[in-house]
């Protein structure tokens, strides 16, 4: 499954990454050696065996429902990038 | 005093013949004088660490105090560590004062322990030579030609520079493992729920756990003492009695069962880094161990597996780095597109942009199944092997990495030779199991460790092998040169 | 050509749990922005999930309410999409193992008869932030107050074909969410939005059309109004010789207009995948059980018991049993008056019309249920009657007394029953008309039970409607012929 400089392209749009013009060759290039590595999977049959998702046995624990956080919104914001009346400022969301 | 292992320290300042005043100066001076060589910190909390020690020899003086009050230690810059820089080596989060503290750093903070600082790594741990890192490379304290390993390379580097005694780190692929051995340091990876990943920046939220990087097994006991626990706001925490680690240090090995996987000493193996090995394992026959050869046999297929899994875990934990409410925002953004685009490409390195791809591909629209799912089926196979081994033996040993330290520079062009640094630590990362590394000798001056893997949750159990081996070796004692400020 | 319509909807409905899905920070709603949104809602670096165990019950309780299957063994997914409301790059939510499996909501169409909606899913999820649009500096300001609000997405299959049925739909699934006090029900505040699935297809054709999702319906009246202009739409575009095209599309309730959400029309890929951070959610039969215990009286086995306990008629106890303070009202009148139809007749009539004409809610109603069920009980002993009983109750609306027997007393309004007044009354109305009594006399006796009518009103007109109108035929009657 190689991968061509049209689909990095889609890949880093919905990574919301830019790829620079002249470093999109390059990119390419050694995403498809690591997918060439990656297919290496490719040899062995999986078929019926159950993905696994976490190395443990073990279920979700529950949290009560009881508030236990205060407003820390002055402390929150103080390095964020740009705040207006306690707002995340964005240029303009279109919908 | 900086030659002291933790536990000397430890004993020194409870039988006050120094104060942790003067061990935290004593450090800080050592960091400024020798730090610029090796690079191995991001920020020194200089002024916050006399405070603390200040309060540490108050504790002492009070009685109210514990085998780590006052000791100095470093902590990885992925711990949130609450109004310091967390910068988890990245430029994209250079200007992230975090507004709360992780569990580990708590921990350790309410033990009374001192942050001298928080010590470089590879950009959000990833990577095997702490060469991605937005503020430089870390130099290995051995020979500065070479890369101390990574991700956890700063904390590596300063154990073995003795610009700390202890150090967190953190483990996704062979993150403490493989630079501790670079660095002929003592570091484990807990089982993974063992530690709470609580203020621990994410790489791959189901392979991430942080542990002890020392210069003894008896050490980073003491400190997994303080880091292992429940943590009710981890949901992947374990909540599991938490033994004394030092407690059973001294026991015996009489009729410990060694495997040995022949998978890791196969082809691509270094024949120095192997000789290493096996005369490590030779020791522990002395000491009264038997050996015997098991087999992983998709060991192979653990790295193709992590490299999707980690990846594409990544790529989704990396996406909250958006510039909107915390971090690197690029100037002037035209649109909302243009600013994630842009803050994201202009704040995030090579090699993280290279895995968010990956893992971006990886998880798309009819790749699913080929990449994400069939990995995480190996994943159990790779589980289903150890457990099968660790059924025959009681731990298995080998080494940590293919070579000794290379140089800075020589497998940064090429992406899968770097990744193959990983080939022995991966697969313990994708079955949750422990594993340690503890310094077994040396190749051409450079370190190397012996890796030892256990069951689920026999930190203890390793860290008593670990130390065994350090009470008839001292391939932990021995120090770089040039290291006197 | 005739055309039908295929309705689907998916419900997001907000749980009235006291925090966060994953965080111990407030739900409440209202705060000034941000001011409850703490270091997990904002997805700050580091951060992790702890699942709240009252949003399970809740979604558990939804569950045993539509008699749907609860999954034992449910997870949750990662969707991934960039946007600013929404903090960490993705939505938590439930792709493939959902807490709640199959089930059905019965709905009761205009004619009287029912019709079963099945629900396809209902899984746990996170609720997204606000963008708030008004210009600060040109840009848009984030308030993330209302991430992480638990929500479950209640899915249904294309059952509905008109957008009564739909909104018939809607309102019984209103009464099943608050019935359960799993939400408040409060749909101005966002707590219940619809996004509706509309195609078309020539009547009797059995394969579906291309479908639109018009989203965020929060509205009864706007949905309805949003179903029926989409249904017109796309049947004049196909008989204009277009076709209809897959899209989301937004509804502008105050200016009825619809347009298609262009944002939205790039083709999304939400690469789902397990959450790392949390683990398989796994439901104890102990747990069920519990919660079996603390299910109340649904809506359908309500109407069946006013039915068959309170012998009301099937669509009287349809409509009192469809909002649970609407029901416990009745109820409660209905236990003051003992006599249920009365009070269903009074809940339904006099008491829902005052409501509706002063846009009041029916736990706000000045009329409380013990002042109705007194007001009943004196009509039912004849001291007041139904015509009067309007006025007592006009008055208690206003105000004017704390219950019928004061106003009653008040303003003189008891009934006259003393045979000798009526008499003395009737025979001046008599009098008064005294050739309206010859033409009575002189008509044929079958025409005369129409003409008694006018005595009757002259009667009622001078007693100021006080007269007790039983008393007042019979001796009009005696008068009249004798």
């Amino acid at each position: 499954m190689a991968i061509d400089r049209k689909e990095v392209e889609a890949v880093a749009h919905l990574a919301r990454l830019s790829i620079d013009e002249t470093q999109i060759e390059r990119t390419t290039e050694s995403l498809q050696g690591i997918l060439g590595m990656i297919d290496q999977m490719q040899a062995i049959d999986t078929k019926g065996i159950e993905p696994m998702a976490h190395p443990l046995d073990a279920v979700q624990r529950l949290r009560a429902d009881e508030v236990t956080e205060t407003d820390q919104r002055e402390k929150l914001q103080q390095h964020a990038p740009a705040t207006e009346e306690g707002l995340f400022l964005v240029p303009k969301v279109i919908e | 005093m900086h030659e002291k292992t933790l536990a000397e320290q430890s004993k020194a300042l409870a039988a006050g013949e120094i104060s942790s005043v003067e061990l935290t100066q004593h450090y800080l001076g050592r960091i400024e004088t020798l730090d610029p060589q090796f690079n191995s910190y991001i920020t020194v909390t200089g002024d916050q660490a006399l405070e603390a020690a200040r309060q540490a020899d108050a504790r002492r003086a009070a009685g109210d105090f514990n085998a780590l009050t006052g000791i100095p230690l470093a902590h990885k810059d992925l711990f949130c560590t609450e109004g310091v820089r967390t910068s988890c080596g990245s430029k994209i989060l250079d200007n992230f004062i975090a507004p709360y503290e992780s569990t580990v750093t708590a921990n350790f903070r309410d033990a009374g322990a001192i942050m001298l600082g928080k010590t470089n790594m590879d950009e959000f741990a990833m990577g095997s030579s702490n060469e991605n890192s937005f503020y430089g490379a870390v130099k290995n304290p051995w020979d500065i030609k070479a890369i101390p390993g990574g991700s956890s390379g700063g904390s590596a580097a300063c154990i073995a520079a003795q610009l700390a005694a202890g150090a967190t780190g953190t483990d996704t692929g062979g993150s403490i493992r493989q630079p501790a051995s670079m660095c002929g340091i003592t570091g484990i990876k807990p089982t993974y729920g063992r530690v709470s990943r609580w203020g621990m920046i994410a790489y791959a939220s189901s392979l991430d756990q942080a542990g002890p990087m020392t210069r003894t097994a008896e050490d980073a006991a003491m400190m997994l003492n303080v880091m292992a626990g429940f943590d009710p706001k981890d949901s992947t925490c374990i909540n599991k009695e938490v033994p004394d680690y030092t407690a059973d240090l001294d026991k015996p090995l009489d009729g410990l069962k060694i495997g040995l996987p022949k998978e890791f000493f196969a082809e691509g193996l270094d024949s120095g880094v192997e000789q290493v090995v096996r005369d490590a394992i030779r020791e522990y026959e002395k000491l009264g161990a038997t050996i015997k050869e098991v087999s992983l046999p998709n060991a192979a297929l653990s790295l193709p597996a992590y490299y999707v899994i980690a990846p594409a875990e990544a790529s989704t934990n990396l996406s909250r780095f958006d510039g909107v409410r915390f971090g690197y925002r690029c100037e002037n953004p035209k649109n909302l597109e243009d600013l994630y685009k842009r803050s994201r490409s202009e704040g995030f390195g090579e090699e993280v942009q290279r895995r968010i791809l990956v893992g971006t591909y990886a998880l798309s629209s009819g790749y699913y199944d080929a990449y994400y799912r069939k990995a995480q089926q190996i994943r159990r196979l790779v589980r289903e092997d150890f457990t099968k081994a660790l059924s025959e033996v009681d731990v298995l040993m080998g080494p940590n990495a293919p070579t000794p330290a290379f140089d800075l520079g020589a497998n940064t062009k090429d992406p899968v030779s770097m990744y193959l640094q990983d080939i022995y630590t991966i697969s313990l990362n994708l079955a949750g199991l422990p594993g340690m590394s503890v310094p077994a000798g040396f190749v051409n001056g450079r370190p190397v460790g012996l890796q030892i893997i256990g069951r689920d949750f026999d930190e203890a159990r390793l860290l008593n092998i670990g130390h065994k081996f350090q009470q008839v070796t001292d391939w932990h004692l021995q120090s770089p040169t040039g290291l006197t400020a | 050509m005739a055309w039908e319509a295929v309705i689907g909807l998916e419900i997001h409905v907000q749980l009235a749990t006291k925090t966060k899905i994953f965080s111990g920070a407030s739900t409440a709603f209202g705060a000034a922005p941000n001011t409850q949104a703490c270091a997990v809602d904002l997805g700050l670096p580091g951060v992790l999930p702890v699942l709240n165990a009252e949003a399970v019950n809740m979604a558990i309780k939804f569950g045993l309410g539509i008699d749907a299957e609860i999954n034992k063994i449910n997870a949750f997914e990662r969707k991934n999409y960039f946007y600013p409301d929404l903090p960490k790059g993705y939505q938590t939510t439930q792709l493939e193992r959902p807490i709640v499996g199959a089930g059905h909501v019965d709905i009761m169409l205009d004619d009287g008869s029912s019709k079963s909606v099945r629900i396809h899913h209902a899984h746990l999820e996170e609720d997204a932030g606000k963008s708030l649009h008004e210009d600060f500096q040109g840009m848009s300001g984030i308030d993330l107050n209302r991430a992480g609000t638990p929500l479950i997405e209640i899915v249904t299959e294309p059952d509905m074909s008109n957008a009564k049925e739909a909104v018939a739909f809607a309102k019984k699934l209103h009464s099943i969410v608050t019935t359960l006090g799993i939400c408040d029900g409060e749909m101005s505040q966002g707590s219940m939005r619809f996004d509706v699935n509309v195609s078309v297809r020539p009547k009797g054709e059995s394969k579906l059309g291309t479908r639109t999702e018009t989203k965020n319906l929060n509205s009864f009246r706007f949905m309805e109004r949003a179903i029926n202009k989409e249904i017109e739409r796309q049947i004049d575009l196909i008989e204009d010789g277009g076709t209809v095209i897959q899209e989301t599309r937004l509804y502008n309730g105050d200016t009825d207009e619809a347009r298609s959400m262009r944002s939205k029309e790039e083709a999304n890929d939400y690469r789902y995948f397990p959450c790392p951070d949390l683990l398989p959610v796994v439901i104890e039969d102990s747990l069920l059980d519990k919660l079996r215990g603390e299910m109340p009286e649904m809506p359908d086995a309500k109407k069946a018991r006013f039915i068959r306990d309170l012998g009301l008629g099937e669509y009287d106890a349809e409509i009192l049993s469809g909002d649970q303070t609407t029901a416990a009202y009745f109820e409660a009148t209905a236990k003051t008056s003992g006599d249920a139809k009365l009070a269903a007749n009074w809940v339904m009539g006099e008491l829902s019309k005052s409501l509706n004409q002063n846009e009041i809610a029916i736990s706000n109603s000045p009329v409380t249920a013990e002042m109705l069920g007194g007001l009943i009980l004196r009509i039912k002993d004849n001291t007041i009657s139904g015509k009067i009983a309007k006025q007592v109750f006009e008055a208690l609306w206003n105000g004017e007394g704390k219950d019928a027997d004061e106003v009653i007393e008040k303003k003189g309004l008891k009934q006259v029953t003393d045979t000798g007044a009526i008499e003395t009354m009737i025979d001046e109305v008599l009098a008064a008309n005294a050739q309206q009594v010859d033409n009575y006399r002189a008509a044929p006796v079958e025409k005369r039970g129409k003409m008694i009518g006018f005595f009757v009103g002259q009667c009622m007109k001078a007693s100021k409607g006080k007269a007790n109108p039983g008393m007042v035929n019979q001796i009009l009657k005696k008068k009249l012929e004798g």
